[in-house]
């Protein structure tokens, strides 16, 4: 079994798999990273971003970067359409891919690369809310972009790998393997690819393999994969939460008794201690409020959002805001909030109770209804300038504040002091994902919430699991660049038998080999067989049998009768039905037993002698005029005969009487 | 032989209840617990009996299944669970639990509740029996116990129905329930992977030969209302109202339509709400396509209000009780029966005795308690709809999940013989009618897992793919197989020795001679010469010769002895007695 990692990112992860002569990708996630060294793109002219001086390197000619490399505040960014980081290639290839399994719609953003623009040929399988959410995502990504189009797409910088290194991010890949997002087309025609898979269905995948989603909790339609076989289990956790608001719960019994479990998709905020996080959201929330200030969250439009809605919407009742209204602003706002009332079977039991009643699962529909959240395409859309209102809260997208409306929200609050941008969403640092803004008078707050798992609760989760092999992220064995002083963040190097780490772009020999596998016997076969115990517990009985190999599905058989240009008598010789095989040794009890039992089959004439040799005690018997010698050792006897066959035959069937066999 | 056993527990009536006791390799499963609706006495309910006399029935049943909520396939739930006392799972789709208390709480209350008798059961059994059931998604693979293992597929038929993929060791069934193999507005055509079960169920009420026109419909009422009429549909509050809803509400926002149309559901208002939130088991097509928005979502269709029924001009207005027995419905009836400008639409099957029933079969006045005679001069039309499939939808299912035998159940048995037959004939699988009440029995074959060592498999599969293609050829496979601690394990003979230690193999040798008669050929000679002649003979078997020896697998031919005392000696083990005897009597006969 080979693994092979195709993505930096241990969130937005890429793995493939080789096992049984098939080639899966485990996760097909978009490394977002490289956006942050673009310019942000305003919905409108903006005088900051257009009026950016070129920046100058003092070895690069300024007229060979032609203004692709712009600078505002200490900072360098690239004044084109940005670029993403999509599965590595050329390391694997792409057409041999049999299928792909995505565990959650953040890992399925790439998706449209490798279908639309790889030879790929194989299938996609994802739970229907982890599709309906990545198009959601994949929807309002392109949009963003499409809206606010860039002439020129800068290439020259990428020449010069002084450049390489901007902003000092700590870029492990090539800026030439970054790409330009795909189109709307690319979207429609890669989801179409995805075949809909429930939690715990058993998917058959070409006979060699048994592929299974099961809930890892994380978000709405989220899922861990078990690959298995009869005799092997493979487990894949991606991001996985123990948290019960949304999703369904974690199934965490499914993934025991593993021979491997691969694990991504941790924490990224792993310093951060998430129980005081919403508080100090709700906080910030309500003092801005108070002072008449305007509190943006930049957001995905999935996830979170809605228990943001349903918490905040509280909140502010409890605090005598209830007059202030939410804004959630998003080319798929709509359509975000009705899939999310209609997904009754992938929610957590209390709010799929809730249909029951009939209520909806999410109390969103109901502040829509009261006017408390309103939802836009854009803020430019119509109803949107009459409906709006000062103090309010408003999400809005994109999380990277390198495109979406957002761009054009923080230009127009940054210089208050009484506004408050609040970053919920881990993927970005934070800082970085402001740098192109500064200097910012409005007031930043940093409230990750992170609900995937913890290095805490990761590490007793496998120690639950007990895994033969632990397979993970090399990062994950020291402490987050965020702190590195802290020794406990990381996965215990105790915690399994055997634990092998890896690195983007390797590609590591996982030790699982098959030794056994599974054929089924025909019930004819069976009948026939007469099974001897040979040791207290232990039966056995020779077998044989015609191997048909259908599917991947082996199965024996019964032999024919006859077989063309076979002599009749011949057949079961063909087949060997009729071999038996005898074992233990014959001691002097078994040689008394058979010239006894040779007495009573009429044949007395027989001459004993017995001699000592260097492997124990040889016994020759002489009988039939010395036509028939048998020489009895431990490990067998012989039979020579030098004269009539019956005679032989009719010896053989006195000593095999004698004799244990099978 | 393992078996598979099927009980109809609803007796002799052909439509009516469904429920089946289905015996799978020593489980025993409920599949649907229906009522019939034309029983006021305990004909209403399945003969439970039959499981257990007396005493309790839980130990006897592993777990009951519902495919969808219609009342012939659920309403004896409350009655099993409450009042026989059955404790053990049961599960059924989502929908299906979220809307199977509505319908049978409006039956409890429609059907007995007026003559003041109280139904068998109350609000609070139908509730408490709720809490009892599993809701389960499609294609989720659901262990019940240790050894049961569901999935349903989605049947088509109405919200929520479910056709079930059962599977109890190597034994497999799918129950269909009623499907519908056919996309219609409100719902998607049924599916089923290729399952290959031991078993397949079919539900055959086949589907009405006359399909109700969508477009006469819409056309009738359009009329109607064009001319100042009012159009009244009596309808139950689920199911047909939304087909009847959505169809309305799509065709009046194409045409730009501003009549008024009124739902007035009374109690029954929410139920909508549950097609609603469960839009996703409608027609995939709506589902895939958020941005249509919820199809239950009703744009043109306003609540009804009582105030309505004397408003002038024209309108259409959905009431409950679909049979215009009792409510909202027969109050507007006698309101709107004697102008000839309005209309009626019965969109269902009316119980004799319902003045639906009575218009239905022509009646032109009907007669009320107090005498009151109401002149039916409105137009009636009537309109039915396909949830079942055709005869192409089960044949179309059995070539989906190829089923190795058919039990065709509940449909007439004279239509079905025809089908039977086309089964066996088309399909090569047996078929069988399950139309009276008889249990029948399907024997399947056993499957015996073995372990078997990977390396030998990859050997046994390389030597066969080194030799030249030849259909004939054969894939022979022997093996030992070890029984230990209840794993079953095929070994070679090497392995089964090494396994068990303390035992080791004891050969059991044969050697015989044959005098060679004078001859001038040398030793290696004669040697070459018998070569040719095993070599012929034993053509399917590796003959090979080495210098001195001629091996035939493990059978050994060598000449020993010199000048005129020369012998052929060959040697066997025991496990080779059959071929040994035979190349040493076929090399006697030559001499």
């Amino acid at each position: 079994m080979k693994f092979y990692c195709l993505s930096n990112d241990p969130v937005h992860s890429c793995f493939v798999v080789t096992f049984k002569e098939l080639t899966i990708m485990l996760d097909c996630g978009l490394v977002m990273e490289p956006i942050l060294n673009f310019l942000p793109l305003p919905l409108v002219q903006s005088s900051k971003f257009s009026s950016c001086p070129n920046w100058i390197h003092p070895r690069v000619n300024e007229s060979q970067l032609d203004g692709e490399l712009k600078k505002t505040g200490n900072h360098v960014f690239i004044d084109s359409p940005p670029e993403f980081q999509p599965p590595l290639e050329k390391i694997v290839d792409f057409s041999e891919i049999d299928v792909i399994l995505i565990s959650n719609y953040m890992n399925m953003l790439a998706l449209p690369y490798i279908t639309e623009r790889t030879n790929f040929k194989g299938v996609v399988y994802a739970t229907e809310p982890t599709l309906q959410i990545a198009k959601f995502y994949l929807e309002e990504l392109v949009e963003y972009i499409e809206i606010a189009p860039k002439a020129n797409k800068a290439c020259k910088w990428k020449e010069f790998r002084e450049l390489h290194n901007l902003n000092n991010l700590n870029l492990e890949l090539s800026p030439w393997k970054w790409k330009k997002l795909f189109d709307i087309d690319d979207v429609h025609k890669s989801l179409s690819r995805v075949h809909i898979a429930g939690f715990d269905q058993k998917i058959d995948v070409y006979g060699a393999l048994e592929v299974s989603p099961i809930s890892s909790g994380f978000c709405l339609g989220s899922a861990n994969w078990i690959l298995s076989t009869e005799m092997e289990k493979i487990s894949y956790i991606s991001g996985s939460s123990t948290l019960t608001t949304q999703a369904k719960p974690i199934n965490q019994n499914s993934l025991k008794n593993s021979d491997v479990v691969i694990m991504s998709g941790l924490t990224q905020a792993p310093h951060i201690n998430p129980d005081a996080i919403l508080g100090d959201l709700c906080m910030n929330v309500v003092l801005t409020l108070r002072n008449n200030g305007t509190v943006l969250i930049p957001c995905y439009p999935s996830g979170v959002i809605y228990d943001l809605f349903e918490i905040l919407s509280q909140r502010l009742d409890e605090s005598g805001l209830t007059t202030i209204p939410m804004f959630f602003i998003s080319p798929v706002a709509e359509h975000s909030l009705a899939y999310s009332n209609i997904l009754a079977e992938w929610l957590s039991s209390t709010k799929q109770n809730k249909v029951y009643i009939p209520d909806e699962p999410f109390p969103h529909a109901n502040l829509v209804k009261n006017a408390r959240l309103k939802f836009f395409k854009h803020i430019f859309s119509e109803g949107f300038s009459s409906e709006f209102r000062q103090p309010c809260v408003i999400f809005c997208g994109h999380p990277s504040l390198r495109f979406g409306d957002i761009v054009h929200l923080i230009e127009l609050y940054g210089s208050n002091p009484n506004h408050t941008i609040i970053f919920t969403e881990p993927d970005f640092p934070f800082l970085q994902a402001l740098a192109p803004f500064n200097p910012l008078q409005m007031k930043v707050v940093y409230c990750p919430i992170e609900t995937s798992l913890n290095f805490q609760q990761a590490n007793k989760m496998i120690k639950d699991l007990k895994p033969e092999v632990l397979v993970i992220p090399k990062v994950y064995t020291h402490p987050p660049l965020v702190a590195p002083h802290r020794e406990d963040l990381v996965i215990d190097r105790l915690i399994a038998k055997q634990i092998i780490t890896f690195k983007c772009g390797e590609c590591i020999k996982l030790p699982l080999k098959r030794k056994k596998s599974q054929v089924f016997l025909d019930p004819e076969v069976a009948l026939n067989l007469i099974p001897q115990e040979i040791q207290t517990g232990v039966k056995v009985a020779p077998i044989s049998g015609l191997l048909d190999v259908r599917d991947n599905v082996h199965n024996i058989r019964k032999c024919d009768e006859v077989v063309e240009g076979v002599p009749k008598q011949l057949v079961s010789s063909l087949f060997k039905k009729n071999a038996t095989y005898e074992y233990g040794s014959m001691g002097p009890m078994d040689i008394d037993l058979f010239l006894k039992k040779l007495k009573q089959d009429g044949i007395s004439d027989v001459k004993l002698t017995q001699t000592s040799e260097t492997d124990g005690v040889l016994t020759k018997i002489k009988l039939v005029n010395e036509e028939i010698e048998i020489n009895i050792s431990e490990k067998g006897t012989h039979i020579i005969c030098e004269g009539k066959q019956s005679w032989r035959l009719q010896i053989r069937d006195v000593l095999m009487s004698c004799m244990n066999r099978f | 032989m393992a078996q598979i056993k099927v009980t109809p527990l609803g007796a002799g009536e052909t439509v009516g209840k469904r429920c089946f006791l289905l015996s799978i390799g020593r489980k025993n499963i409920m599949l649907d617990c229906g009522m019939d609706l034309g029983f006021k006495d305990e004909r209403m309910f399945p003969d439970f009996s039959y499981i257990v006399p007396e005493g309790q029935i839980t130990s006897h049943i592993d777990c009951v299944i519902i495919s969808h909520f219609h009342l012939d396939h659920c309403g004896a739930l409350p009655y099993i669970t409450e009042i026989i006392g059955y404790s053990g799972p049961i599960y059924m789709t989502h929908p299906t639990k979220a809307i199977a208390p509505v319908l049978l709480e409006d039956m409890k209350k429609s059907a007995f509740d007026q003559k003041g008798n109280s139904f068998v059961y109350t609000s609070q059994m139908i509730k408490d029996c709720m809490k009892k059931v599993t809701g389960i998604p499609l294609y989720e693979s659901v262990m019940i116990g240790s050894e049961i293992e569901i999935k349903a597929y989605y049947a088509g038929h109405a919200l929520g129905a479910a056709m079930f993929w059962i599977r109890v060791g190597f034994q497999s069934v799918v129950y269909t329930g009623d499907y519908n193999m056919t996309a219609d507005r409100h719902l998607g055509a049924a599916w089923i992977d290729n399952l290959k079960p031991d078993l397949l169920i079919s539900e055959a009420t086949l589907r009405n030969s006359r399909p109700y026109c969508e477009k006469d419909f819409l056309k009738k009422v359009h009329g109607c209302v064009a001319c100042g009429g009012k159009v009244l549909i009596p309808v139950f509050a689920l199911e047909k109202a939304q087909k009847l809803c959505i169809l309305l509400e799509t065709y009046w926002d194409r045409m730009n339509l501003k009549y008024p149309i009124y739902f007035a559901m009374g109690s029954a208002e929410n139920a909508n709400s549950y097609y609603k939130m469960f839009v996703a088991w409608a027609n995939q097509k709506n589902t895939r396509n958020p941005s249509n928005c919820n199809v239950f979502d009703f744009k043109c269709i306003k609540t009804f209000d009582r105030g309505c029924i004397d408003d002038p001009g024209s309108m259409i207005v959905f009431a409950t009780p679909g049979m215009l027995h009792t409510g909202l419905s027969l109050q507007i009836f006698k309101k709107w029966a004697s102008n000839e400008n309005n209309m009626l639409v019965i969109p269902g099957y009316c119980v004799q005795g319902t003045v639906g029933h009575k218009i239905l079969c022509g009646a032109k006045k009907v007669t009320f308690e107090n005498n009151q005679i109401v002149e039916i001069k409105m137009s009636v039309e009537f309109i039915r709809f396909n949830t079942h499939s055709d005869e192409n939808g089960i044949l179309k299912l059995i070539q989906n999940c190829e089923p190795r035998n058919v039990l065709l159940v509940h449909g007439d048995e004279i239509k079905l013989k025809h089908l039977k037959e086309k089964i066996r004939d088309e399909y090569k699988i047996d078929c069988f009618l399950l139309c009276d009440g008889e249990t029948k029995v399907i024997t399947t074959p056993l499957k015996i897992p073995l372990n078997f060592s990977v390396e030998k498999l990859k050997n046994q599969i390389t030597s066969f793919n080194a030799k030249p293609p030849d259909p004939k050829h054969r894939r022979f496979l022997h093996g030992i197989l070890v029984m230990k601690e209840g794993k079953l394990t095929l070994m070679d003979l090497p392995g089964v020795f090494k396994e068990n230690t303390g035992k080791s193999r004891h050969a059991l040798n044969f050697a015989s001679y044959i005098k060679i008669e004078m001859s001038v050929l040398s030793s290696l000679e004669i040697l070459q010469n018998l070569y040719l002649i095993l070599k012929e003979k034993l053509s399917n078997w590796d003959v090979e010769m080495s210098s001195q020896t001629i091996n035939i697998e493990r059978v050994a031919v060598v000449i020993v002895g010199e000048e005129k005392e020369r012998r052929i000696c060959i040697t066997w083990n025991n496990q080779d007695e059959d071929l040994g005897r035979y190349i040493f009597g076929l090399l006697q006969s030559i001499g």
